[in-house]
């Protein structure tokens, strides 16, 4: 299977998912609806869960998301948890600013929801 | 409008202090240009960095929410920023269907009773439950838009036609 690249525009995210197991969603996640943006992200989820690499590591850096993303960003989260559920190694890092309290706040959210290992990373920019 | 109101309407978005204001067909390009705008304006104030995020953050809810919900036959809608004192303030308008006014006035009712641990877990109660729309909306909007004020949020519904009342909403940020 093919790597995944897209490249952000005023209302998505740029996109980088590795067959190789590096997976990074980063900048904004807005659009007014996000389904057929995230559609493409969990189909090659999909495919690439059925081949994973050893170890998954999903690095989510993003400035904005609207609500409308926020559900797609779920449903993302939840079949990586169940790619963990296999047994394979699976990480989500949410990064946030260290002045972002309501970024650290979202990624709170959704760690509370999950049961996958999700590190909140405070860096000083994304 | 006669010439004259020119300079009426001058002083008065002056006086109310408008960083932008806006009424007419929202559409999706419409709404990546008031996204800029309001950005590019918001990057030259001296606020902090936390608040100028957190309006952006309200804003986008509230104009998908219009470009979603402005439910007369044209999608037309209202929307004004402006600075009071230290607070950023958005107010929205627009038609929207009777029935659903009903539904919506219970919603931000229970909203409005919640304090911030109870708004925290109506989210993410709606989040984990929820299903999106068709038009890809999730039911969250109102609730993000008063977790990210840290306000009640101030509306009223007046009734037009049997068909339509016109919604007006203010956030304070």
């Amino acid at each position: 299977m093919n790597n995944l690249t897209l490249e952000g525009s005023a209302k998505t995210p740029t996109i980088s998912f590795d067959t190789n197991g590096k997976l990074e969603l980063k900048g904004r996640s807005i659009p007014e609806n996000s389904v057929e943006f995230y559609k493409q992200l969990n189909d090659w989820i999909d495919a690439y869960s059925n081949v994973p690499a050893t170890s998954t590591i999903v690095d989510v850096k993003l400035e904005y998301f609207n609500t409308s993303s926020s559900k797609c960003i779920l449903d993302l989260f939840k079949k990586l948890e169940l790619l963990h559920r296999t047994g394979r190694e699976t990480v989500i890092n949410w990064y946030y600013e260290s002045d972002d309290e309501d970024m650290q706040e979202a990624g709170l959210d959704y760690k509370a929801i999950l049961t996958i290992p999700f590190e909140l990373v405070e860096v000083e920019e994304i | 409008m006669e010439l004259d109101k020119v300079f009426q309407l001058f002083k008065f978005m002056e006086q109310e202090n408008i960083l932008l204001s806006f009424k007419g067909v929202v559409t999706s390009d419409l709404l990546t240009s008031v996204l800029q705008i309001v950005e590019s304006k918001l990057n030259y104030m001296e606020e902090e960095k936390r608040i100028k995020k957190r309006v952006f953050h309200v804003l986008i809810e509230c104009i998908q929410n219009l470009y979603h919900h402005a439910e007369d036959t044209e999608n037309i809608a209202m929307l004004v920023i402006s600075k009071e004192k230290s607070n950023f303030i958005i107010k929205t308008g627009n038609y929207i269907d009777v029935e659903r006014s009903k539904s919506l006035s219970l919603k931000l009712d229970k909203i409005n009773k919640l304090d911030k641990d109870g708004l925290k877990q109506f989210y993410l109660e709606s989040l984990s439950d929820g299903n999106l729309s068709q038009k890809g909306t999730a039911g969250l909007g109102f609730i993000d838009i008063a977790r990210k004020s840290g306000n009640k949020l101030n509306y009223e519904f007046i009734p037009m036609n049997e068909k339509y009342h016109f919604f007006s909403l203010e956030i304070k940020i």
